[in-house]
């Protein structure tokens, strides 16, 4: 159990019942828990729609798409059952959101998935947890125990004449699961990769019948815009990033933890006032401000407003509301290499670039950064990036291709300092990795 | 629907909509490469090869997964699509061994092929190529991991295609590898389409690898020689000690009926050819013992004897049997040469389909017998009886490709739960030897139905069957040997009320439809022309004998009662296939030609070694009627064709062999002696030829001299010459009119082979051989033979 963190700057949404009890369900109805159902199942389909799509809540699994507008595209009819699907499998570095969510209020994770079912017409919902949250998958079973005791879930909810079921599901293990079609396929019982699409899951999803498919936060806010309204929760944020988001502040920090701030708060003010600044002092070098796929930023860079569309501007990208902070003590090179295992280790392996590029770039960073680097390999590690962007069969080899290719422009001075079989400058006892060199 | 107008490279493009892209491109000459797409399996856009600019789309798009739409504005050959072309390569080239100085697939390889394109010639890597032991997955697969570029082809066409999903995909990102169905090898058909999909050379075959260069081989399209099914197979021919060595069989150019397809006997049993028991001297029986002797005096001995016996008891004191693995002008001029020269109507073959009954219950309507191609494109199938996946696997691959890509309706009956049961719209079991009341039911006779009860299947089912058979729009029924006699009339009249019906009848030889359509029957002339009617054969042949011959179990009990005198077995084993007595062969002169010495071999007094249906040129005709060519691909020291031994034979008896192959007659014969003079065979047969007063020229031997007159006197055999020639299979029709017979039922004796036997012939194939064992060891063994 994570230890909770707090500041007078937060707004608390979807954090609000964090360290509340809420798990337990009675406590959870105190906490006006199970309302917003009960007024979604009073409303039309398209009200439902509409309010969430006027909230301006935007995709907070990394990609920002309009939730509203993402449920529009469920058709009406179909002869496939339609279903909805919570992914909870949170696996990108730097994010551990959805955990709080699922550890906190679970059932605030169920009343999303009915409510998003209501809205499109779907009778079945599955709530799918990453693999390694084991222990969150057993509360999140017997919240779904709970409210099916209570008639929330199953034949008529709520004594309405609405059947809604929830099935929970775990993952094995694979980060490319949190990629929404590979999702699914796991879901089905197969091997984690993503689908062609179009067609896009709103029309063809999981066993083939339209499919709603959310962030796990995303949903949890859900039932909030339903009791609060479209015009309090847009307003939370800056015009089309409406609402709060759960910032996930980690790295060289004082006070490290999530924080529930509204959409497009400074990052500046986030580092130095929220989190507390700098570790012992020391100086900022860099900032990962959404999940270690988006593009780093420099100091220089920072002062700007946590939202969509400000980072995009910057050239980075809000992502999944991963916030990582580096120190000066922090090599990049060997950032760059941590962050390429990783993808490395994830990719799936289906397409060419993805499964050769991360594995070749991981192999280079890793001699490069033992001190057998030469000259053209900086180069070339901007290369093999720019190869895999764009290009990937999903956005896995984008997530990759893109903090590599910004850490070389942005840091090529400490990849020049790794040359000439000099030790890495930041390691005291010399070379941190005893790896054959090959020159 | 109109087509869709799209833009590439500058160029319009109009095609079908609903078309990917990459086929769109395709099909205008616009080269889009691609290592995973593959026509007719599903898509993976895996390879990012096929990576194009197309308006409005701020990425590049794979071609492979965009279907057109109009308007489209597509770029295949910036500056930015060949990079992306040229770094997929570099990528590949990382992990791949570049050992292509001795891979199977150097200078055949399609990563080769791009890499020359698009450049990618210098590596950008330093670090050691991840590396894994080659592994033996069967006795004809191995799996070499470093240089497969994982596609997924051989994943799909295994599942898809075949639909035995042998093979999957294991582990993830770099370390992913294509793994077979059983941990550390494979258990499935072997029909090695893996290996013949794979790209590069990732997935050999155990029969082929490491012996030869591709450019070092000649390729020869034939035709298989194994079931009826006719499916080309290209096979990679080399000089040899022996005379030639067959070392590849596929069908690279994927032009034949079949496409991409072939079984393991089309793939790998060729091998019999070079078989260590192969014949290549004649044996004559001296002193009781088969003695090697030279040709010279075999045909001496044969002619002398023959003529002897013919003289003295007359013609029916002989018997010959003819050969569901020899040529169509083999068996034509076989059963001329008996009715000609032997004068008897002695002649039979070992039947395994009711083809004259066929032919019977179609006069009506000849233009219903299905082609090969008919069962891939029919909107609904009908299977009775047989198991296609085990005895026709070209026509299981076409029923379960018709069912998957067109969504055709499939109905099948049968006493077994066969594998294409999974295919099926339906599937009603059978009680075992229902199948004469099936037809009768079909028929509309509702009486029958009892007798199809005892099974699994209800009344409602069987009757809810028939009504919706009989309202498809179109159909193509199929049935196996079960079906004979009179039940394939009933079973043709139960579909009269069908708008668009055919039919199919299951042989189980590679030419065992083209012994019957040659008239290897004692009663029936080519054509199926009953002999009380031999119209122009009379003419043409100068006179027929009258008298109905023999069958074969009547030749059995003439011989055994001593009148048969003398037999002449042409490519035929009755006693080891047909379990026939010895005895009824001890008191005849026997000849047999043949490859090895089998059981009816060992018994004769000449045996004579033939050349084997890829040593000769003539055609084949495959159970649906498809005629194909078969090309000799080389020949082996010291054997013969079964057509030159024929004449020869009928030359020693003093028969002017210008009667026998009317060459000459016509301007197509005249390829086939040009080819002769230029090769050099004129040479061989120049004494032989000067000594019986003709030309130079190869043409007594000639078979295509005796396709002019097939063709002449069939008026369905009446197809186009440079077609064939070209390679196509060329569908016959039935004749019409008087011809076909009803026989006894008894007669047909189903050859009951499976995907890894084939007769006689089989059992001299080490490769079937070696499958066959490799199934009965046991695991550790296996872990043994996969080191």
């Amino acid at each position: 159990m994570a230890d909770l963190v707090s500041h007078p700057d937060e707004v608390r949404v979807v954090s609000k019942r964090f360290g509340k009890g809420a798990t337990n369900i009675d406590r959870y109805l105190e906490l006006d828990g199970y309302k917003a159902v009960q007024k979604a199942l009073g409303m039309q389909p398209d009200a439902i729609v509409n309010e969430v799509k006027n909230s301006g809540l935007r995709g907070r699994g990394g990609a920002g798409f309009n939730t509203g507008m993402k449920w529009s595209f469920v058709p009406k009819q179909s002869p496939k059952p339609k279903y909805v699907l919570c992914n909870g499998d949170e696996s990108e570095p730097g994010t551990c959101k959805d955990r709080l969510i699922f550890e906190h209020d679970p059932h605030a994770m169920i009343e999303g998935v009915i409510i998003a079912g209501l809205a499109v017409g779907a009778t079945t919902g599955y709530i799918y947890i990453r693999g390694e949250y084991r222990y969150l998958l057993e509360i999140m079973q017997k919240a779904i125990a709970d409210a099916y005791s209570r008639g929330y879930l199953g034949k008529n909810i709520f004594g309405s004449d609405r059947h809604f079921d929830i099935y929970w599901h775990g993952g094995a293990g694979a980060y490319e699961v949190g990629e929404e079609s590979a999702l699914m396929e796991s879901l089905e019982g197969k091997r984690g990769i993503p689908r062609i699409r179009p067609p896009f899951p709103a029309v063809v999803g999981l066993w083939g019948g339209p499919t709603v498919i959310n962030n796990a936060e995303t949903l949890a806010s859900v039932p909030h815009i339903i009791l609060g309204g479209a015009d309090w929760y847009a307003n939370l944020g800056p015009p089309k990033n409406g609402g709060t988001r759960l910032f996930c502040l980690s790295g060289h920090l004082e006070h490290p933890g999530v924080y529930e701030l509204p959409m497009g708060y400074n990052l500046k003010r986030m580092i130095y006032e929220v989190g507390g600044g700098i570790l012992n002092g020391r100086k900022l070098k860099a900032v990962v401000p959404g999940g270690s796929s988006t593009p780093i930023l420099s100091p220089e860079e920072i002062d700007v407003a946590m939202d969509f569309d400000s980072l995009t501007k910057v050239g980075s990208m809000l992502g999944s509301g991963g916030v990582v902070v580096l120190d000066e003590t922090t090599c990049m090179v060997k950032f760059a290499l941590r962050i390429m295992k990783f993808y490395q280790h994830e990719s799936c392996g289906w397409c060419i670039p993805c499964r050769e590029g991360t594995d070749w770039l991981k192999k280079t960073l890793t001699r490069f950064h033992a001190g057998g680097g030469l000259k053209k390999d900086i180069d070339n590690i901007q290369y093999l990036s720019e190869n895999m962007l764009g290009r990937t069969f999903c956005p896995l080899g984008d997530a990759a291709a893109m903090p590599t290719i910004s850490i070389v422009k942005k840091f090529r001075k400490e990849f020049e300092e790794h040359l000439d079989g000099r030790p890495c400058p930041f390691e005291k006892q010399g070379k941190i990795e005893e790896l054959p060199v090959m020159v | 629907m109109p087509d869709v107008n799209i833009t590439v490279d500058g160029k319009k493009v109009a095609a079908p909509a609903g078309t990917l892209l990459i086929e769109a491109c395709k099909n205008a000459g616009i080269e889009v490469p691609s290592f995973c797409y593959y026509p007719n399996l599903s898509l993976q856009g895996a390879c990012r090869m096929c990576l194009v600019k197309v308006e409005k789309m701020p990425k590049l798009q794979t071609a492979c997964t965009t279907v057109i739409s109009e308007g489209m504005i597509v770029a295949t050959n910036s500056d930015e699509i060949r990079q992306a072309r040229k770094s997929m390569i570099e990528f590949l080239l990382g992990n791949h061994p570049l050992d292509c100085p001795v891979c199977d697939a150097g200078g055949e390889c399609e990563l080769q092929d791009m890499a020359f394109s698009y450049g990618a010639a210098e590596s950008k890597y330093m670090e050691p190529k991840n590396h894994k032991e080659e592994q033996q997955w069967s006795p004809v697969v191995y799996f070499d991991r470093p240089r497969c570029i994982l596609c997924y082809r051989c994943v799909r066409v295994c599942g898809e295609g075949m639909d035995v999903w042998a093979l999957g995909v294991q582990n993830r990102g770099v370390s992913s590898i294509i793994a077979p169905n059983q941990d550390d090898h494979l258990e499935c058909e072997e029909c090695g389409m893996c290996i013949d999909i794979c790209p590069v050379g990732a997935l050999t075959s155990g029969a082929y690898r490491y012996k030869t260069r591709p450019w070092e081989m000649n390729h020869v399209g034939t035709t298989c020689t194994h079931c009826a099914d006719g499916c080309k197979t290209t096979l990679g021919v080399r000089r040899a000690d022996t005379g030639m060595e067959i070392v590849r069989g596929d069908n690279r150019d994927k032009s034949g009926i079949n496409g991409d397809f072939l079984c393991i006997k089309g793939r790998y049993a060729f091998d019999f050819a070079h078989h260590k028991e192969r014949l290549t001297q004649p044996l004559i029986r001296k002193d009781g013992r088969l003695t090697p002797s030279t040709w010279e005096e075999a045909f001496e001995v044969i002619g002398s004897r023959l003529t002897e016996v013919r003289d003295c008891d007359g013609g029916q004191a002989i018997g010959v049997l003819g050969s569901t693995r020899t040529t169509n002008e083999e068996n034509y001029l076989l059963q001329k040469f008996a009715r000609v020269v032997l004068q008897t109507n002695n002649i039979d073959h070992h039947r395994t389909a009711d083809f004259p009954a066929f032919v019977s219950a179609l006069t009506e309507r000849p233009e219903a017998a299905a082609s090969m191609r008919d069962v891939y494109n029919a909107p609904a199938i009908l299977l009775i009886g047989n198991d296609p996946t085990e005895q026709h696997p070209l026509l299981a691959w076409q029923i379960r490709n018709n069912v998957r890509l067109h969504r055709a309706r499939l109905y099948v009956i049968n006493s077994q739960p066969i594998k294409l049961r999974r295919q099926a719209t339906s599937f009603l079991q059978i009680p075992t030897g229902a199948e004469a009341q099936l037809s009768s039911f079909l028929a509309g006779q509702d009486s029958a139905i009892d007798a199809l009860l005892s099974g699994p299947t209800s009344r409602d089912e069987w009757i809810s069957l028939r009504e919706k058979l009989r309202s498809e729009p179109g159909l193509v029924i199929i049935f196996g040997s079960e079906i004979r006699g009179s039940d394939v009339v009933s079973l043709v009249k139960s579909a009269s009320g069908i708008h668009d019906v055919k039919f199919i009848c299951l042989g189980d030889y590679a030419n065992s439809r083209g012994a019957a359509d040659m008239g290897v029957y004692p009663d029936l002339l080519p054509g199926y022309q009953r002999l009380a009617d031999p119209g122009k054969f009379h003419e043409e042949w100068g006179g027929v004998p009258r008298a109905v011959g023999f069958t074969l179990p009547e030749m059995i009990e003439s011989a055994t009662a001593g009148k048969l005198k003398a037999w002449y077995v042409v490519g035929a084993n009755p006693v080891g296939r047909l379990a026939l007595d010895p005895f009824a062969f001890s008191q005849s002169f026997v000849v047999v030609q043949d490859m090895f010495l089998t059981e009816t071999a060992v018994i004769a007094d000449v045996v004579l070694p033939a050349a084997n249906a890829y040593e000769k040129s003539g055609t084949f005709t495959n159970t649906c009627g498809d005629l194909q060519l078969v090309k000799k691909a080389g020949e082996v020291t010291g054997t013969k064709s079964d057509f030159e031994i024929i004449v020869r034979i009928a030359g020693s008896m003093g028969y002017d062999v210008r009667k026998l192959v009317p060459f000459g007659r016509g301007m197509t014969a005249d390829m086939g002696q040009s080819r002769g003079a230029q090769s050099g065979e004129v040479d061989r047969h120049g004494v032989w030829l000067e000594a019986s007063g003709l030309e130079l020229k190869m043409s007594p031997f000639d078979p295509m001299a005796i396709l002019d007159e097939i063709q002449r006197l069939l008026p369905g055999y009446a197809v186009s010459r440079m077609d064939l020639l070209a390679g196509n299979a060329q569908h016959t029709a039935l004749p019409a009119g008087k011809a076909g017979a009803l026989h006894d039922p008894k007669l047909i004796v189903p050859a009951d082979n499976n995907l890894f036997s084939s007769g006689t012939l089989g059992r001299y194939s080490r490769t079937l051989n070696s499958v066959i064992e490799n199934r009965h060891k046991k695991p550790e063994e296996l872990e043994v033979a996969a080191d």
